[in-house]
């Protein structure tokens, strides 16, 4: 999958064809590795393993949706057990895992306790975050008294793995309006803290749910505030985003700033602006598993990319 | 190539109709109109009524969503699915409200009084 990822050099975007190539083959997970500080897709899981056995790896899954029962896809059970199942069937078992958000559909106790019964089965740590969905509940609790153990705000937080700084930031919580994703004052103000006294040669990992870059504003993906965030983060370098929300993979390289999102594991979602809106995407039931997945991603010391491999169920 | 193909295919899928209902009167009298929640938009987007009416909102969308007034006037709890909510407009002016969870959603329901004012005063901004 060499062709996925840009040259920062260069500067380039993905090109539509290759992002339409890639949405293909989207969908089941991301596995990362981290080399030296960028991250960058290495192709499917397997490929990678077998060329890239050493490093940090982690996971990311995302949008599992537990509790959606619509005809896109009436199994999102089966569907986080299929990924959960090829994550327990990685060569290297990665380090933790990391998922960007909507676990649940409708944020009911029963959504929540399903998800966690499906994804402890991996046996690795999970760092959440907060979509939209897991947000709902009438006193908007369930989320932080199952997931907010040690965080700020309305989640957020921070923890270093190999060398690596991790940042999970809450973008769905009081949103305004009119408006798209954001982050707030005060998370930023704690971004701005936490990030103060850091060497600029410490790779950086921020991962949220909805993108933190304005990829289709029309549909509301996107975050209002994220400039200000990238501000804090352009003196690094080597920074990695990693979102879910729109259900499809996406990638940019902008200057030292690689954007990732990753597939859902429950449905596909239609590419920017290709449908009349951004409701779950009915694909024919044999093409479901190659639009859903996980992500990998591993990280080598030394070396100036993470890997990121995007995992579809079908692969 | 295999997946070149199943973009095609999928681009196909993406072809499905919608058929937005024709806009219902925008000027309802009391006794209840609907506003359809469809393909992530509100519709219609801006009704006019006279004070008193009760407006039901309808969500039929695969995608839960809610009913904000910007003002903190009121708000639904989450709409599943065909779920529906209710509020009653006493007074008239105007109310823009939002989805919650999706934002970018907006709408507007001008209130006018019962003699036909159009001289309805903004109070979108009022708590």
């Amino acid at each position: 999958m060499s062709e996925f990822y840009s040259d920062p050099d260069r500067g380039t975007g993905v090109s539509r064809r290759k992002i339409l190539e890639c949405m293909t083959w989207a969908g089941t997970g991301v596995l990362w590795t981290i080399a030296g500080g960028v991250p960058h897709t290495m192709g499917i899981i397997g490929e990678t393993m077998a060329a890239e056995p050493s490093g940090l790896t982690f996971l990311q899954i995302s949008d599992s949706h537990v509790g959606f029962d619509k005809p896109a896809n009436p199994n999102v059970i089966g569907t986080l057990e299929e990924a959960i199942g090829k994550i327990n069937t990685l060569p290297v078992k990665p380090s933790f895992m990391i998922h960007t958000g909507d676990i649940s559909h409708l944020s009911k106790p029963a959504e929540f306790d399903d998800a966690e019964r499906i994804i402890s089965q991996a046996r690795l740590d999970v760092h959440y975050v907060p979509g939209e969905h897991d947000l709902i509940d009438e006193e908007v609790k369930l989320y932080r008294e199952r997931y907010g153990r040690g965080t700020k705000g309305t989640g957020w937080y921070s923890f270093d793995a190999a060398g690596v700084h991790f940042i999970g930031l809450v973008n769905v919580a009081n949103l305004k309006a009119g408006g798209q994703g954001s982050l707030g004052e005060e998370q930023l103000a704690w971004l701005a803290d936490d990030l103060q006294d850091r060497s600029t040669s410490a790779p950086i990992v921020v991962f949220a749910h909805i993108p933190l870059w304005a990829l289709y504003p029309a549909w509301g993906w996107g975050t209002e505030d994220s400039g200000r965030a990238l501000d804090l983060l352009k003196r690094f370098g080597s920074v990695t985003v990693l979102n879910g929300h729109i259900h499809q993979v996406m990638q940019k390289v902008e200057g030292n700033v690689t954007f990732h999102t990753a597939c859902s594991t429950a449905f596909p979602q239609p590419a920017p602006g290709t449908a009349p809106s951004p409701g779950p995407m009915k694909v024919p039931g044999e093409k479901l598993r190659a639009l859903l997945g996980v992500t990998d991603v591993t990280f080598k010391t030394g070396q100036q990319r993470l890997a990121i491999i995007d995992r579809p169920l079908n692969g | 190539m295999k997946r070149a193909r199943s973009c095609g295919a999928f681009a196909a899928t993406l072809t499905m109709a919608i058929v937005l209902s024709a806009a219902p009167s925008l000027f309802a009298h009391a006794g209840g109109i609907e506003v359809k929640i469809d393909n992530f938009s509100f519709t219609p987007q801006r009704l006019t009524v006279k004070a008193g009416t009760t407006v039901t909102w309808i969500n039929g969308d695969d995608i839960p969503h809610t009913v904000a007034s910007s003002g903190k006037l009121f708000k639904s709890k989450t709409l599943d699915t065909d779920d529906a909510y209710t509020f009653t407009f006493t007074t008239p002016g105007m109310y823009e409200y939002f989805c919650s969870l999706h934002p970018h959603m907006t709408g507007t329901v001008v209130v006018e009084a019962e003699t036909g004012s159009r001289d309805a005063p903004d109070r979108s901004g009022e708590p």
